[in-house]
């Protein structure tokens, strides 16, 4: 595992980009521990500042301080991402691993399943379970929603992986050497699935991200717990754009391109990483 | 032809049961719900004034039946479905007395058109470009694309949406912003008609291209680049077969495959692209539907688009599903 983080930072300049953005966002994110205002308190100070020394990013029509403010919205978002990302991981191991070792009807039947699940359209749904709950639902159960959901398309790249190591020799000989299924796929199958654990991770936050902006941005999710999306929707709530406080969709639009690009960059290199035809070429390339 | 007849067959039980577990999350998700669909309704409508208290009554008895909540659990279970089966989801509340198919099939087709034609303009352009991209690695052209397509990929679809609406709506203002046509025309095919549609349909088409040219061309540009290394393609180069001969008919046929499959689910999920776009741009389909009903907390409406949106991610998959042993015969039937 260190070799391997290793040769990325030396080799991937993606990887070396897309860690300095996702740093970058990580660090606006702890800053919100020493927030002077609390979260969700508004007209704290004076509204409709553009950016100034006192004020970085500016201030909000709602009197809230932009920098501040970015900083709880992008720890919220990126709690919200990894949340569902960390649930929808072990499912999608779970019924991974399962699959692609037992086969048979189990394999049949988890991945009829997992196939429904990857063409089910996702977002009427999401929205049926807001029109349906309003008020009462918080960003930690939109999360736990959205992981029942994220799962799908994963489970089938690692279910693939054990298809194959399930035919190694090492296989067969820890089977005759008396080790249970659970012993099997934990301590022999695991160990080769956590790369691709890792890149469909930050796919897995990208894609939750995005569509919790989305969400937000129409209104329904939980609105009132700062996230990036819940903030563009009180600055077009406000008209900022047609107000001329660009700032105040500006930088948050910024902080979560960002962050974006940076999980973005950080998969796409793990993956070409992974590839070892690829990894050839690039090593190769450099020295 | 009986490998065949197999496939059809499983898939055709893939679709079914596609179908069966979306709806039976909807009715799941609108039956376990901490409130109560049909007060919701009655306060949202006695909200606007004085309503008599009979009247309140009997609406209460009328969407107890529109909602199917009378009986018990399988009783209310059935007449779910049935509602399913036979398309009929009740009169529309916030659009009474238009039932709520009528409503559909009039904002269908602007979803439609306008999703799969840009799906597929996104889907041609980016193999297009990607496999050159992936063929001739040197372009310099091509590079820079491959860029500008990572770096568009993982912008959020709103945001783009937002700067195009401000681009050339308000700073540079040659596009209509909002709408599926000019208000006061009639909906019949006159040429003045048409136009209309395309110059409404421009705005929100390229912002859908914009993003989705982005991942087609990343996807192509890595599977040609695998196809490349395969030792049939040396070996054409070593015959000395000609190069585009060996990117069209070699690689760019074999790597377009899985990309295949790729437009099938992304024709899939046009019922998840349309929400958004279509709010953005006023766009008068399905997806505004959605989010106008929500607001209006019309249950009936949301149900129905929900379980139409099922049904037409269903579909389409299961046509490209069809059609694949068609296109490529190392898909294995049997």
């Amino acid at each position: 595992m260190r070799v391997f983080l290793r040769d990325l930072l030396r080799y991937r300049a993606e990887f070396r980009i897309g860690l300095v953005l996702v740093a970058l966002v990580l660090l606006l994110s702890v800053l919100a521990s020493f927030s002077p205002y609390p979260p969700d308190s508004v007209y704290v100070v004076p509204p409709d500042l553009p950016p100034s020394p006192t004020y970085w990013f500016g201030t909000t029509s709602r009197g809230q301080d932009v920098f501040w403010q970015l900083s709880f919205a992008i720890r919220n978002t990126l709690l919200f991402g990894g949340t569902v990302a960390l649930v929808s991981r072990l499912v999608a191991l779970a019924v991974g691993l399962i699959s692609g070792y037992k086969g048979g009807w189990i394999d049949r039947a988890l991945m009829s399943v997992n196939d429904t699940f990857i063409v089910i359209p996702l977002l009427p749904i999401l929205v049926l379970f807001y029109f349906v709950m309003r008020d009462r639902i918080s960003w930690l159960m939109l999360a736990l929603i959205m992981a029942c959901f994220g799962w799908a398309y994963d489970a089938r790249l690692i279910r693939s992986v054990v298809l194959s190591l399930r035919q190694r020799e090492f296989t067969q000989t820890s089977l005759f050497s008396g080790m249970s299924t659970r012993q099997i796929l934990t301590e022999e199958h695991l160990p080769y699935v956590v790369p691709i654990l890792f890149s469909t991770t930050m796919n897995n936050m990208v894609w939750s991200i995005g569509l919790e902006v989305t969400l937000a941005v129409l209104g329904f999710t939980d609105i009132n717990t700062p996230t990036i999306g819940g903030m563009i929707y009180w600055a077009n709530q406000h008209m900022a754009m047609v107000a001329g406080i660009w700032w105040w969709i500006a930088f948050p639009t910024i902080a979560v391109i960002m962050a974006f690009i940076g999980l973005f960059l950080l998969a796409v290199s793990v993956n070409a990483h992974l590839d070892p035809r690829s990894r050839l070429w690039s090593t190769g390339e450099a020295s | 032809m009986s490998g065949y007849a197999g496939y059809v067959g499983r898939r055709l039980a893939q679709f079914l049961l596609v179908v069966f577990i979306g709806i039976n999350i909807a009715y799941v998700v609108t039956h376990a719900s901490p409130i109560d669909p049909v007060e919701q309704s009655i306060s949202a409508v006695t909200s606007f004034g004085n309503t008599a208290p009979e009247a309140i009554d009997r609406m209460r008895h009328s969407l107890r039946e529109l909602y199917g909540l009378g009986g018990t659990p399988v009783q209310q279970y059935l007449t779910f479905w049935k509602r399913i089966l036979s398309a009929d989801f009740g009169p529309s509340l916030s659009a009474f007395p238009t039932p709520v198919g009528t409503l559909i099939g009039r904002a269908l087709p602007w979803t439609a058109g306008l999703l799969t034609v840009s799906t597929i303009i996104a889907w041609v352009l980016g193999n297009l470009l990607g496999g050159l991209a992936g063929y001739y690695r040197q372009s310099r052209g091509l590079k820079l694309m491959g860029v500008i397509a990572m770096g568009l990929h993982p912008i959020p679809y709103y945001i783009l949406a937002m700067l195009l609406l401000i681009l050339f709506g308000f700073i540079w203002p040659v596009l209509p912003i909002s709408g599926g046509a000019t208000m006061n025309l009639p909906q019949t095919l006159t040429p003045e008609f048409v136009w209309s549609v395309l110059q409404h349909a421009i705005l929100p088409a390229l912002s859908l291209i914009l993003i989705g040219v982005g991942s087609w061309f990343l996807g192509m540009r890595s599977l040609v680049s695998n196809v490349l290394a395969e030792d049939y393609v040396v070996y054409a180069e070593l015959a000395g077969v000609k190069s585009w001969r060996i990117l069209t008919s070699y690689v760019m046929r074999n790597a377009l495959v899985p990309q295949v499959t790729g437009l099938a689910m992304s024709l899939g999920g046009i019922f998840n692209g349309a929400v958004i776009t279509e709010k953005v741009f006023g766009y008068p389909g399905l997806g505004s539907l959605l989010v106008d009903a929500v607001y209006a907390g019309d249950y009936g409406l949301v149900l129905g688009v929900t379980t139409i949106s099922i049904l037409g991610v269903s579909v389409g998959v299961l046509a490209i599903d069809l059609l694949y042993p068609l296109l490529d015969p190392r898909v294995k039937v049997s």
